[in-house]
């Protein structure tokens, strides 16, 4: 490669060579900037229900999530298989919500604190039982904007 | 003039390593946006006296939901393709019939004076049902009222319901209101 350069004009080539960084860079930060990094990592399994009538989730900051579901593989003989809770980083009950709902609005900013929403983001298997005691205890800690997580349905009907 | 070839190759392993972390990058973000169905709770009322106007029968539209999945709307099985149509004529009531919900009078800007439904969905469903069956309902439910919704608009405006302005949303939204209720929860059939 080099060699072949050489004999012809080297200067515009590496003019090409280095300019090609750039363009990775603007690419690396295009997409540093635009995604958002995993925050949780999941120990239940969740399969999203599926619903045609969907609106987007805006403003991920404003965000809460509650995840329900069977706890996942190596967490199935501590928790066993029966859909349990999930709030950050660990199992919980539904007694736990309301201090957990109370502490993400503490973390916010005082302006934002109305618009809160909280995103139940259940298995589609789950039985009602559970989701009906989070929205009791939902209703508790105020947290009235709730937003029942499911993915677009492929075909209608 | 003469370190041009030595500057050469810095430059091409940069753009290696900026194509390893941008791969990096690509492999470990996740780009979703997250998508659901938006409700509204209602707050929780501590012993309060409940002194609320009883709500009439042909008011109240009910949809319960067994463990097994069944629907029970108002009173009949009903499965979940012919639910839409049934809350469309619920809220609608085209003929004034005397099962489906009185309307009432009302200024709406735009508008002007309209029968306004007062009829309110009331949605029940067993500890055993399924999330997703769930979900559909409150879906189908909603598509009903988006349609009705999305034709009054191009009656009226000529334009999609998404494209009105907000004081014209408000006016649809007023006519046709978005009503369910959801009450606690009991064992429907058993488990």
């Amino acid at each position: 490669m080099a060699k072949f350069r050489k004999k012809k004009s080297g200067g515009q080539q590496a003019i090409n060579t280095s300019s090609l960084p750039d363009i990775v860079f603007m690419l690396l930060f295009f997409f540093m900037v635009s995604t958002t990094m995993k925050e949780v990592d999941l120990m239940v399994n969740i399969a999203p229900a599926q619903a045609t009538e969907l609106s987007k989730l805006e403003k991920k900051e404003l965000v809460t999530f509650i995840y329900v579901g069977v706890p996942t593989g190596k967490y199935r003989s501590l928790y066993g298989s029966e859909p349990r809770i999930q709030l950050n980083d660990q199992f919980a009950t539904v007694d736990d919500i309301q201090s957990y709902i109370a502490q993400a609005r503490d973390a916010m900013k005082e302006s934002d604190q109305p618009k809160m929403t909280t995103s139940i983001k259940a298995d589609k298997d789950c039985p009602m039982g559970v989701i009906t005691e989070i929205k009791q205890a939902l209703r508790k800690a105020a947290a009235l904007k709730i937003n029942y997580s499911a993915s677009e349905k492929a075909e209608v009907k | 003039m003469g370190k041009r070839e030595v500057q050469e190759v810095n430059a091409g392993s940069m753009a290696d390593i900026a194509f390893l972390l941008l791969i990096f990058f690509l492999v470990t973000t996740t780009m979703d946006t997250d998508t659901g169905l938006a409700r509204l709770l209602p707050p929780m009322q501590e012993d309060q006296p409940d002194d609320t106007p009883p709500i009439k029968e042909r008011n109240v539209f009910t949809v319960l939901v067994n463990s097994n999945n069944q629907l029970l709307v108002e009173g009949k099985p009903m499965s979940m393709e012919e639910l839409t149509e049934a809350t469309k004529e619920f809220i609608e009531n085209p003929l004034d019939k005397d099962n489906l919900p009185e309307k009432k009078e009302a200024e709406v800007p735009f508008f002007g004076v309209q029968m306004i439904t007062k009829g309110v969905i009331s949605l029940q469903t067993d500890n055993g049902t399924q999330y997703q069956t769930y979900l559909m309902v409150q879906n189908e439910l909603q598509r009903a009222i988006n349609e009705l919704r999305q034709d009054l608009a191009k009656r009226k405006f000529g334009k999609d319901y998404d494209d009105l302005e907000k004081e014209e949303q408000d006016a649809i939204r007023t006519i046709i209101p978005q009503k369910i209720s959801e009450a606690e929860p009991k064992n429907i059939g058993g488990k």
